[in-house]
């Protein structure tokens, strides 16, 4: 197995708060890998500098065997590193297809959308039960649905890596059943995660392995299991 | 088929209407028409508000003023075959002030452009050698039949027109304008997918300008002077906008109704309240009722309606039934 993703030693701060201190975390290739901890202690904020939404203060970032010296949102997802949002982030005004169509990888300029892009799109659509709303304006679908299009369109540019923010927050247990079955048949076709999330039913299901952040450093990693026995994490969550 | 029977009527109407008043208003009709349809790209599909547009129509009517008294390039018709140039020398110059600009975002994009408007007053003010400071800069009149006068104006202007709408028409159907929509619903997840946000709002701000520059240069040949306080002016990006927000951003005539509409209107009020200012009372009367009653604009929230009602004209099973029964 090799690592698709490297963080080493990237830290970032806040005027005076440390959010990541310093932490090395890595993403091997084929796994769903778990990345939890409490409240505040930078699980999101280490998301913002993997995907290049803030900048580093400090450290490396490595993808796909390539250091990332100016991480770009577009350039990273352009190159298989994409992210979902806490919040289901649809376009509103755009219809459910646009919504698919916009996230190929495919420039304006270029003529045309190849049959392929069209197919995979269509495909997503019956995969993810939103043909029969095609044509609907993403603003008039329920939340769920909207968390269900976010997610099938990070699929359009066939990804190397997915980045889940808290997918399974403030949505239904059916539809958490849903997602999660998405994403073991994706991980079943080959597509890495790295998944966010405070349900940690969902979490010791679905990520090995799993990484346990606490004030902005790695406290421990490993198996579901073994993560949830381990002292610090222990300390960590119950304040001890 | 609409654009064809709209364009043909537009075409037709200086041999309809010979009363030179008439061929006045019309001028700054489609002038505003167009002008508003070019906004719309930016400000409509991408939801960037530009207030400094006026600067892009001050550069186009300079560069027509320019190069009549710096290059004498002569009169009759040849300042006209000089625009597409105007248009594309302002479009690439406009990308660098649009890299500034794109910096920011929301209301202060709308003030950062707004200053540019003023600079570029300014720079029309003190840039003397070239632009005749407060003097402004005289184009003499070409010599077209007087009776005719205003015609090669008017066609001179449908044609920025055409392009507006086509430049438009384009970018509603592009891959570029789901871009430019995305960017207005949401940029940050926007980039997160990989649309290239940065060269699309620049390739919509460029093609905006060089548009508006268009329009600007035929308006310096027609009014033949070129003052800072004209042709840099404020109340030309606010009629652009106002015309976009009365007839609905984003869509591809909503701009041209809002011009038809408050153009002729703008003409009346001015006429009846004589050569004061107090039309602009009313252009802000209008922009109050279009934000309370219409804040989507005309065609969409006519278009909202007319689905509504062929969802109630034809609904499945029990709905039919009621409808029918009562």
């Amino acid at each position: 197995m090799t690592a698709l993703l490297e963080v080493e030693e990237a830290s970032k701060r806040f005027g005076g708060v440390v959010a990541v201190d310093a932490c090395s975390l890595s993403v091997q290739a084929g796994t769903i890998t778990g990345l939890i901890g409490p409240n505040g202690s930078g699980k999101t904020t280490v998301f913002n500098l993997v995907t290049g939404y803030l900048p580093a203060d400090g450290g490396t970032i490595r993808f796909d065997g390539h250091v990332v010296r100016r991480p770009d949102p577009t350039r990273l997802a352009r190159r298989g590193l994409i992210r979902t949002f806490q919040q289901a982030r649809v376009f509103s005004n755009l219809t459910v297809v646009e919504n698919l169509v916009l996230a190929t990888p495919q420039s304006w300029w270029q003529a045309g959308r190849p049959r392929g892009e069209r197919a995979l799109a269509g495909e997503l659509l019956a995969d993810f039960n939103l043909a029969a709303h095609a044509d609907t304006v993403a603003a008039e679908l329920s939340f769920g649905q909207r968390k269900l299009l976010e997610f099938a369109a990070t699929l359009m540019s066939r990804p190397q890596l997915v980045l889940l923010d808290e997918p399974a927050a403030g949505v239904n247990p059916v539809l958490v059943e849903t997602i999660e079955r998405h994403i073991r048949r994706l991980y079943a076709e080959g597509l890495t995660f790295l998944v966010v999330e405070h349900d940690m039913p969902f979490v010791m299901r679905l990520c090995d392995p799993v990484i346990v952040l606490d004030r902005g450093r790695k406290i421990a990693e490993g198996p579901a299991r073994q993560v949830q026995q381990d002292p610090n994490v222990l300390d960590a969550y119950l304040g001890a | 088929m609409r654009a064809a029977i709209v364009f043909g009527a537009l075409s037709a109407l200086p041999f309809g209407f010979t009363a030179a008043w008439v061929q006045n208003l019309f001028f700054f009709t489609l002038m505003y028409a167009a002008l508003a349809s070019a906004w719309n790209i930016v400000g409509g599909y991408s939801g960037y508000i530009s207030l400094g547009h006026a600067a892009f129509f001050g550069v186009g009517a300079y560069a027509v003023g320019i190069t009549f008294t710096h290059w004498s390039i002569g009169g009759g018709y040849r300042p006209f075959y000089v625009l597409p140039l105007v248009g594309l020398g302002v479009a690439l110059a406009s990308v660098p002030v649009g890299w500034v600009a794109y910096r920011t975002r929301a209301a202060t994009f709308a003030i950062v452009t707004i200053t540019f408007l003023f600079v570029a007053q300014q720079l029309a003010y003190n840039l003397r050698s070239l632009t005749g400071g407060s003097q402004g800069i005289a184009i003499p009149p070409p010599s077209f039949p007087v009776a005719s006068y205003d015609v090669p104006f008017y066609y001179a202007m449908l044609g920025v027109l055409a392009l507006s709408m086509l430049a438009s028409w384009y970018v509603g159907g592009s891959k570029l304008g789901l871009a430019l929509v995305a960017i207005r619903d949401d940029e940050d997840r926007a980039r997160g997918l990989g649309v290239q946000t940065t060269l699309a709002k620049l390739t919509a701000f460029a093609v905006s300008a060089g548009l508006v520059s268009m329009a600007g240069g035929i308006w310096a040949y027609y009014i033949a002077f070129v003052y800072p306080q004209f042709a840099v002016d404020p109340l030309v990006t606010i009629g652009m906008v106002l015309m976009v927000y009365l007839g609905g951003r984003g869509t591809l005539w909503g701009p041209v109704l809002g011009a038809f509409i408050l153009v002729p209107a703008q003409q009346y009020l001015a006429y009846r309240l004589g050569a004061s200012e107090l039309y602009l009372v009313g252009y802000s009367a209008v922009f109050l009722v279009v934000m309370l009653l219409l804040p989507r604009g005309i065609l969409p929230s006519l278009r909202d309606r007319g689905r509504r009602l062929r969802v109630r004209r034809t609904p499945p099973g029990r709905r039919a039934e009621e409808v029918v029964a009562s």
